[in-house]
């Protein structure tokens, strides 16, 4: 028999107790006998939380890898805390066939540092005309589908796929944008791209979509996420949506809630995503909805682009910006140093929550699960510097900014897939790290 | 909104009139002044910018002010490139970005630039080691017009600023003439009234700092002067306007709209104009109307420009090499071997 890691001094993340986990063969056991340890790894207080999962990823590959890889983007997920991902399909090709499916998952589970999980196009090519194959896409693995960056325009279609969705059980993951309202929009509509002579994009180029959608929901019976969610009206929808009990969920995002379209400032491509930064007012629903609960969970809309391609004029960067080794820190930093939520409550928004958003199985802290672990120092403070992520995309809006909490180590599967290089050394036991890295 | 004096090394660049302190679009209405005064007085070219090249970077058509700045560069001596978008590198896929760094390669001073995207020429000051000037960029600024209208309204308001009023009439979402003047009188003290049609009054329009007028008489009723804006023809495409008929009726410069105005008020367009859309021709060609001042005084007001941005250019410091560490001051690289003159 293998022998055992133990993490050992760590503070739960839930109960505040001092525990002591061990885990052999990727799963969390039982028996914690000292002399069965092969390595041990010395906590020494820090939070012990189950790994984190981020719903929304672009990990580009196939096809965009230039811009990131399926290596690059879950080492930057495990350096994040993350131990599973979920990517999104519209890479090149579209994922809107198993053997796509089959293919992102086998090329993770040769080169991934954490697990990922597809999501399938809900339509050939993410066109929004045919559907795909939602039972094919499920039985290759996928765990959700999404025609993300390519809403589904027509209501009708849209209305036959939440139908067919029902025989996979699989969410339909909605990216609220209505393209006509959008038309040429390149940020938030408001006084910021009025000032910048910027074409604006409406809070209400999302919303229409998201009352379309909770209606369809209602009629078809079929499960909605609403992906990143940026502004007040589209939160009141998701309110409206859950009084009805209707199978409808929603994320948001960190930038969403830490930042506004003044962060734009001098044409800043680096703000420069879809949906857009908001209002302060938005910024401020975007809070809100996290403290009481209507978002289910949290997301990161990951989304790395090459430095030739965001250092252009403003109009014709490309949306998005990067997240995975951001997001932790900032929900720190910002909800739970300032008291919008408790370290447990924000750790659950990464973790359980969006495990039941998706059906993934459950990971508790508990003999029998699998060993998906993240320790982490909520206290310690670190600059955010794009140079050093593990992320090809260094498209950040928060570069520079000093934030709280740390992962110290990540274990995905009982394999040490990060551990920090400043702090960590002190302690993990090098035996642990050649056991780590021999996995 | 903040204003400061520019920076004297960033005063090689006039990326736009927003947070421009009163004092120095006052210094330059001077020196366009004496620019004039000089300019009619002939004798040109003079030898201002001598041994100053120019190039003129012009990513999206125009015949005026690509015009009135080259005659500016050339009657002060200056070498005078032109790139125009057709048959350029542009147009081939080249990357904005690899066209100014080749073109910064090539030991320009001056870069004066039009461009279809809003925040082109400031996206060029970050990553060139050249003066960079706004000819105009997408729906957001055209600083150059907008001092040649204050220089225009200067004339006209007999050097007071003060307690005057100008009406904004038309497609200001549209106009990067609109946003400059705005910035432009409210720094000198002046306010501006805008009006136009509710699809073409963009969000937070106010907090420019001017007021939005419910109708066009309202905004021109006293008013020291009115400008009505150009009304490009394919904003009936968008469901922006329901027809060119309906605009003129309802928001056009028309004689009985003019009458409106204060005594001694004047009229101005940025041009090109559509005769018979926003100005009717009996306003255009009417006593008030000091259009072709405008165009005279954009001579005199972009000599006056590349003037300053030369001079800035001359003392500033030894920078780095074109395009390294994104043309950041202070970075690493070779000293660039400006030539002095």
């Amino acid at each position: 028999m293998r022998p055992i890691t133990l993490i050992r001094n760590a503070k739960h993340w839930k109960t505040g107790a001092r525990v002591d986990v061990g885990f052999r063969d990727g799963v969390i056991v039982a028996d914690l006998a000292e002399r069965e340890a092969g390595s041990v790894i010395e906590a020494d207080g820090l939070t012990l939380a189950p790994g984190l999962v981020d719903l929304h990823v672009h990990l580009r590959e196939p096809g965009q890898s230039v811009k990131e890889t399926i290596a690059t983007g879950t080492r930057a997920a495990a350096a994040g805390g993350f131990t599973a991902v979920c990517c999104m399909p519209n890479t090149i090709p579209v994922l809107d066939e198993a053997v796509q499916v089959e293919w992102v998952r086998e090329r993770a589970a040769a080169v991934g540092s954490c697990r990922v999980h597809p999501i399938g196009a809900v339509t050939m090519g993410q066109q929004g005309e045919q559907l795909a194959p939602a039972m094919a896409l499920k039985t290759a693995g996928a765990v959700a589908l999404s025609d993300d960056g390519h809403p589904v325009v027509s209501a009708a279609i849209m209305r036959r796929a939440l139908e067919y969705a029902r025989h996979a059980n699989l969410p339909i993951v909605c990216h609220e944008e209505d393209p006509t309202l959008r038309g040429e929009g390149q940020m938030n509509e408001g006084f910021t791209a009025t000032r910048l002579g910027l074409r604006g994009i409406p809070n209400a180029a999302e919303s229409v979509m998201v009352r379309r959608d909770v209606e369809l929901a209602e009629l078809t019976g079929g499960r909605v996420h609403l992906a990143h969610l940026s502004c007040f009206e589209s939160f009141e929808a998701l309110r409206d949506a859950k009084r009805r009990r209707l199978a409808v969920t929603g994320e948001t995002c960190p930038h969403y809630w830490t930042l506004t379209d003044e962060a734009v400032g001098d044409y800043d491509t680096n703000a420069r995503m879809n949906p857009p930064l908001r209002s302060e007012r938005d910024r401020d629903a975007t809070l809100a909805a996290i403290v009481d609960g209507t978002v289910d969970c949290l997301a990161t809309d990951h989304a790395p682009h090459t430095a030739d391609e965001k250092r252009r004029p403003f109009e014709e960067a490309p949306f998005g910006i990067v997240g995975l080794e951001t997001a932790l820190a900032l929900t720190i930093t910002t909800l739970v140093r300032p008291g919008h939520l408790s370290l447990a409550r924000a750790l659950e928004l990464w973790t359980d929550a969006p495990r039941r958003v998706f059906d993934l199985p459950a990971v508790r802290l508990e003999p029998g699960n699998p060993a998906d672990l993240v320790l982490l120092d909520p206290e310690a403070e670190w600059t955010v510097e794009p140079e050093r992520f593990h992320s090809k995309g260094r498209n950040t809006p928060f570069a520079g900014w000093k934030l709280h909490g740390r992962v110290l180590a990540t274990v995905c599967g009982g394999r040490l897939t990060h551990r920090d290089p400043s702090v960590g050394v002190a302690r993990v036991r090098r035996e642990l790290a050649a056991a780590g890295e021999g996995n | 909104m903040s204003r400061a004096t520019t920076p004297p090394r960033e005063r090689r660049h006039l990326l736009g009139l927003e947070g421009m302190s009163r004092e120095e679009i006052l210094a330059i209405l001077d020196a366009a002044e004496c620019c004039r005064a000089r300019l009619r007085a002939g004798g040109m070219p003079f030898d201002d910018l001598r041994g100053v090249t120019v190039l003129l970077a012009f990513f999206e058509d125009s015949t005026r002010t690509r015009v009135s700045f080259e005659l500016a560069a050339r009657h002060l001596g200056a070498t005078v490139a032109t790139l125009t978008t057709a048959g350029s590198s542009i147009s081939k896929g080249e990357s904005l970005f690899d066209t100014v760094q080749n073109i910064g390669a090539m030991g320009v001073d001056l870069v004066v630039v039009r461009h279809s995207a809003s925040g082109a020429p400031a996206f060029l000051a970050r990553q060139l080691d050249v003066g960079v000037i706004n000819a105009g960029d997408g729906r957001h600024e055209h600083p150059t017009q907008g001092l040649l209208d204050l220089m225009t309204l200067r004339d006209a308001w007999k050097n007071r600023f003060a307690g005057r009023r100008l009406a904004l009439v038309g497609d200001v979402a549209h106009s990067r003439v609109a946003r400059s003047a705005i910035f432009g009188l409210t720094a000198l003290g002046a306010s501006v009234t805008v009006a136009g049609p509710a699809t073409l009054i963009p969000a937070g329009l106010e907090r420019l700092g001017c007021a939005v007028a419910p109708t066009v008489e309202e905004a021109m009723e006293g008013a020291d002067a009115v400008m009505a804006l150009r009304l490009q023809k394919e904003r009936m495409d968008g469901g922006l306007l329901p027809s060119l008929g309906e605009f003129s009726k309802v928001w056009g410069l028309t004689v009985e709209r003019v009458r409106l105005l204060a005594r001694d008020a004047v009229v101005l367009h940025p041009g090109p104009m559509n005769r018979g859309v926003e100005v009717m021709p009996e306003v255009a060609d009417g006593e008030r109307s000091v259009i072709l001042d405008q165009v005279e005084n954009g001579v005199a007001l972009r000599c006056a420009v590349l003037e300053r941005c030369a001079e800035a250019a001359r003392r500033a410091p030894p920078a780095p090499v074109a395009g390294a560490g994104l043309g950041a001051p202070g970075g690493t690289g070779a000293a660039h071997a400006k030539e002095t003159v």
